[in-house]
């Protein structure tokens, strides 16, 4: 549930990267102008010049060279918008990556293998279900999962830390399953 | 032949609320009892309010203490002194046959003096059957001790009655959470049993949780996370000196004393994932007991000292294991549903106590070791953090009322429950303290 408003903005931001990239170019490609209607039609139908770098280089490598610097630009915005979601999800005493958060986890690791010098913390939770004792541990394996995650996808062992909360600090208050799911989270936090 | 066997059949008997509010300010008695539930077989026992000579402190209630100490054990059900016929202060003015027409088992009388600065106080007991005396003592304290004097007059009755020792003077320590506009404020507390004469020993903006008594009560180890991760620490209670004993890369958590109070058994992280090791507080050596890829934690030795048990989830979910010594081959101990965890074994080695899952509900409950059968203990529904009374007698656990958290005691029989909730926010992690004297 929490990912999807997440998802969705990393959506809108991927959306409204595209629609940039589009509007630059309605002046040579009025009639395709309102054609953009989702992410992938506004990068993909721009042949043309762009706000990108189009003047500064000219003829057809121009276009080509700010193809790929448009699309560069559009992916950086996409794994940044990607990167915008922190918080990862679990089932009940499972310390399992879920297959929705594998492409924004490796956004992460790829970020991190980009730039050595930024640390993260991982804040492994559970719900309040259970002995706290042993869901300091289940918190521990959460991290632990998300960290080996960032590391087998391009992260550095010395960029992460650990930490385990346990059931000691709910996301949301309240004893139903809504709540529950996302208590039982990792947090992920640039340092 | 004690009395204690007779309690047993369960019912839902009556609600009341024991105001033990009193005590001045400073010592911020944040826990209010609530009896909840009264045992139907619980012997009668009527408590006749002590004579007093003598300038007395005024919060000087002995008998009501006593009263209350019984009531809450849930192995007796006391007689209201408006309901007394008389009010004997010793034997020759002990008419048994009043008692026995108004149903009573024992009678207990007696007087208080003021001496010098001490409170002296000369008791009796009575079996009203045999109209014999069972028990009789003179005690004293000072004057502000009045409560712990009214205890071992609770602790001898109990004792003469059951042939069990009292544990009325006995210390909890548990942790209260309190939220103001967003921020948290943890309370590491010390009680008497009765959640009176608490005192703050620790505050912290980050949780604490898991308090362990040592042996000789004059210790607790905690887990605290005010570093930012979770420590280990000893805190002798008399001084307040704080030493941190495990503070490795990982979890530091689950601390447990061995009986002699040498060792401390926890749950490290250190060399991969949760396995327990035993620090000697002497030297600082470290022993690893536990080496397996699935989180083993919850150590705690068992009655003999020799062997501990502990939570594992290397079968999938976790569930009690028991070292008959440590490093020996763990048995599993628990088959019953798909979560069993922190185990606490009772002090005659019969049974063991634990977290229980069943049907999304979380309860305790107990195992008897020689039969293998599983007995479920309470009824509500988040229940943790189970604690035993050093006597094995009684058992208090955090559980949820209203969505609050609140430490609730049981009798281990099913006779009788009481709670006591944080007059402000929550209170967690309750740890029975051993018996002293």
């Amino acid at each position: 549930m929490m990912n999807l408003s997440s998802y969705t903005k990393a959506f809108a931001l991927m959306l409204s990267v595209g629609l940039v990239a589009g509007c630059s170019t309605t002046g040579e490609n009025t009639d395709d102008g309102m054609g953009g209607g989702s992410d992938v039609q506004a990068i993909d139908q721009n042949g043309g010049s762009t706000v990108y770098g189009g003047d500064s280089q000219g003829g057809v490598s121009a276009t080509e060279m700010t193809d790929e610097e448009k699309q560069a630009a559009a992916e950086k915005a996409k794994q940044a918008a990607l990167r915008d979601v922190t918080t990862f999800y679990f089932d009940f005493d499972t310390s399992e990556i879920k297959p929705e958060a594998r492409e924004v986890l490796v956004a992460h690791a790829r970020y991190l293998a980009d730039h050595p010098n930024q640390n993260v913390r991982l804040e492994g939770h559970s719900d309040e279900r259970g002995t706290k004792e042993y869901n300091l541990a289940l918190g521990e394996r959460r991290a632990n999962a998300v960290k080996q995650f960032l590391i087998v996808n391009g992260a550095s062992r010395g960029q992460i830390e650990t930490v385990s909360y346990g059931e000691e600090k709910p996301a949301v208050m309240g004893s139903n399953e809504s709540a529950w799911a996302q208590n039982r989270r990792v947090e992920l936090i640039y340092k | 032949m004690t009395d204690r066997n007779r309690t047993g059949n369960r019912r839902l008997a009556w609600s009341a609320l024991l105001v033990l509010m009193t005590i001045a300010s400073a010592a911020k008695a944040e826990l209010l009892i609530r009896i909840t539930e009264g045992a139907d077989s619980a012997i009668p026992v009527a408590v006749v309010p002590f004579a007093e000579t003598g300038n007395l402190p005024a919060d000087n209630n002995v008998s009501r203490i006593v009263r209350d100490d019984l009531t809450m054990s849930g192995e007796f059900r006391t007689l209201a002194p408006e309901k007394m016929l008389s009010l004997p202060s010793r034997r020759e003015d002990v008419y048994f046959r009043d008692w026995k027409i108004l149903g009573q088992r024992y009678v207990l009388v007696g007087e208080l003096k003021k001496n010098a600065d001490r409170v002296v106080a000369r008791y009796e007991l009575f079996d009203v059957n045999r109209q014999e005396r069972i028990l009789g003592e003179t005690a004293s304290a000072s004057v502000n001790s009045v409560r712990s004097l009214a205890h071992h007059i609770s602790d001898k009755v109990y004792e003469a009655i059951t042939g069990v020792k009292g544990a009325f003077s006995t210390r909890l320590a548990y942790v209260t959470l309190e939220t103001v506009n967003g921020k948290s404020r943890y309370r590491l507390q010390v009680s008497d049993v009765d959640g009176q004469r608490a005192s703050i020993r620790l505050e912290s903006g980050e949780p604490i949780l898991s308090p362990a008594w040592s042996p000789d009560g004059k210790k607790l180890a905690y887990v605290s996370f005010e570093t930012g991760k979770p420590v280990i620490f000893v805190h002798e209670l008399a001084t307040g000196k704080r030493t941190k004993v495990a503070d490795y890369p990982g979890l530091n958590s689950a601390p447990a004393w061995s009986p002699d109070g040498r060792y401390l058994l926890m749950t490290l992280s250190r060399d991969g994932n949760a396995e327990i090791y035993r620090k000697d507080l002497q030297t600082g050596d470290l022993r690893r007991v536990t080496n397996h890829w699935a989180i083993d934690t919850e150590a705690m030795y068992d009655n003999t000292g020799d062997g501990l048990f502990f939570t594992s989830d290397r079968s999938g979910g976790p569930q009690i294991y028991r070292m008959d010594s440590l490093g020996a081959e763990p048995r599993r101990i628990t088959f019953g549903s798909r979560y069993n965890a922190r185990p606490r074994p009772g002090p005659d080695g019969r049974y063991v106590y634990y977290v229980h899952q069943r049907d999304g509900a979380f309860h305790i409950a107990r195992t008897d070791l020689k039969s293998g059968q599983e007995t479920i203990l309470t009824r509500t529904g988040s229940d943790e953090s189970p604690s035993l009374s050093p006597n094995g007698r009684m058992l208090i656990y955090a559980t949820k009322q209203d969505g609050k958290g609140v430490l609730t005691v049981i009798s281990v029989d099913g006779g009788a429950a009481f709670s006591l909730p944080a007059s402000e926010g929550e209170v967690r992690e309750p740890a029975w303290g051993p018996i002293t004297q």
